[in-house]
């Protein structure tokens, strides 16, 4: 008797727990399953305010006075500081690549054809996405950083004060030079990640250097390198929009600047990864 | 409550409201022409937001502003950049441009309205920087080298660049030393007499009770949206409102 009732407690006591981790356990579920929803639609909040940031851009950079000298200024900025992180890149970029489509295709004797593939996947792919990552790392999150610091020392409000628009005068040039100085920063890229290339295929693994350039010659077209180049242009612009648009978003001082650069260099990463797929899928119908 | 004929700056029934929450309160007044005015208040009374009401960077939920008897509601955003130059403004830490020198600072404005050459932008940016006690071996220095005080001289010398009609200061006084504060506030003075000549209208945006009082020619106390004392500045420092007494006491 005493046995039962002992056993029936230790029941109750088994069910009352089993609920206890069931309730506990759905809790976590519903609260994750908020999470998510709310970064979603966070996201897709974010993504409307920085489809009006756009749309903002496009508006003032149409208004005078057009300023040359500060898209001069951010072209140095962007292009000449981000060159030697490009040819560092690109030049090891190419010999991996060279390195590893060499042992793939030499298992099917076909490795003459390495460097023409090599200058496809970069021109095409590896030389606008590494550099849209690069810049995105660097330039993407200075911008942020810049306009971020000016905004929380109320220099954007002494811009707005004399009458100037602080769009028009910290966004305009810095999203006008990054849509120029990535196709070139990736141009470069392509060129260097080549050379890199040809320098392990022709000289460490003894790639005919006559069959490297004439497969080069048939295989790869004006048509790629110019797709890599509109992909290169879109980024720039997509990543000046992001890194300018966090900037101007930047609230609480030092804290502030630190999360809207963060947050300019994961947007503007993933957006180049994102639109890449989406470019790809229709600049492979029209080229 | 003062009224003045021909007024610099009035605000009729002016109310703003960040959703429920009421900052200022069909606020009246009228700021007098060539005249140094203060507005004290205690932190969050809605001094900023009123100067922002002022330059025109909010618009009121209600009511209306007007600058040098303009209608700012009437502006439209372009007009209302273009107005904007009527006002130069002293930021509390001096907003200078950290990546442009002393006297870049002080010519951006003057390169970016005027139509002066680069050897007279040159001359009135020397004259100006002189003239709020720069010395020309600070001229080529970035604002991360000058001091608090030098800093704040150099946005001033900015902010009258364009020889505004209205000069606001935002808290020009707030985390100097008393040295720095005494010149700070004889350079407003300075300031004020110095553009006699032509209309120069100073409005000060502030907690500091003794800076204010040393300075002022008018002094109104803000306090929750609403202007509760607004007098001379000798009236005001025997104003029987308890809580400007209680502020005159600090």
């Amino acid at each position: 008797m005493n046995f039962s009732v002992h056993s029936f407690l230790a029941f109750l006591g088994f069910i009352g727990y089993t609920n206890l981790v069931k309730d506990k356990f759905i809790n976590r579920i519903t609260s994750r399953i908020e999470e998510l929803g709310k970064s979603v639609m966070e996201s897709i909040d974010g993504l409307g305010a920085i489809s009006l940031f756009g749309a903002r851009f496009f508006y003032w950079v149409r208004k005078k006075p057009f300023r040359v000298s500060l898209v001069f200024e951010q072209l140095f900025f962007i292009g000449n500081k981000s060159l030697m992180i490009i040819l560092l890149s690109g030049m090891f970029t190419g010999m991996v690549m060279a390195t590893q489509t060499y042992f793939g295709f030499k298992l099917i004797n076909v490795d003459s054809l390495v460097g023409v593939i090599v200058a496809l996947s970069l021109s095409k792919e590896l030389a606008p996405v590494l550099t849209g990552l690069i810049v995105a790392g660097r330039a993407g999150s200075a911008m942020a950083a810049q306009i971020g610091s000016m905004k929380v020392t109320e220099q954007i409000d002494a811009l707005e004060v004399m009458g100037i628009n602080s769009i028009q005068y910290l966004a305009v040039p810095r999203i006008i030079a990054s849509t120029f100085a990535l196709p070139m920063l990736s141009v470069v890229f392509l060129f260097i990640g080549n050379f890199g290339s040809w320098l392990v295929g022709t000289k460490s693994l003894m790639i005919d250097e006559s069959m490297f350039f004439s497969k080069l010659g048939e295989f790869m077209f004006v048509a790629d390198i110019a797709q890599g180049v509109i992909k290169a242009m879109v980024f720039g612009f997509i990543i000046a929009l992001i890194g300018t648009y966090f900037g101007f978003q930047v609230e609480k001082g030092a804290v502030g600047v630190g999360r809207g650069t963060n947050l300019a260099v994961v947007w503007g990463m993933i957006s180049v990864l994102i639109l890449d797929y989406f470019l790809t899928s229709f600049l492979v119908k029209i080229l | 409550m003062l009224t003045f004929d021909n007024p610099a700056i009035s605000l009729k029934n002016v109310t703003k409201k960040f959703g429920d929450h009421v900052i200022l309160n069909d606020l009246s007044f009228d700021i007098p022409r060539n005249k140094i005015t203060t507005i004290l208040g205690f932190s969050g009374a809605g001094k900023s937001t009123l100067l922002k009401h002022i330059l025109g960077i909010i618009e009121p939920t209600s009511g209306k502003v007007f600058v040098l008897g303009q209608d700012l509601s009437m502006l439209s955003k372009v007009e209302l950049r273009e107005f904007r130059r009527n006002f130069g403004m002293l930021f509390q830490y001096a907003a200078l441009f950290d990546s442009f020198t002393a006297e870049e600072n002080v010519a951006f404005p003057l390169k970016e309205f005027t139509k002066l050459s680069e050897a007279e932008i040159a001359k009135k940016v020397k004259d100006l920087l002189l003239s709020v006690g720069i010395k020309e071996e600070s001229f080529k220095k970035l604002p991360s080298e000058l001091s608090g005080g030098m800093r704040k001289r150099v946005g001033l010398a900015r902010g009258l660049a364009l020889s505004p009609g209205i000069m606001l200061y935002d808290e020009p006084t707030t985390g100097l030393d008393p040295i720095t504060t005494k010149m700070v506030n004889e350079l407003i003075v300075e300031t004020a007499t110095n553009h006699k000549d032509r209309e120069m209208t100073s409005v000060i945006i502030s907690h500091d009770v003794k800076a204010t009082l040393e300075i002022s020619d008018y002094v109104a106390f803000l306090d929750r949206g609403k202007i509760i004392e607004y007098l001379p500045v000798e009236e005001f420092k025997k104003s029987t409102n308890p809580l400007v007494q209680e502020f005159l006491r600090l």
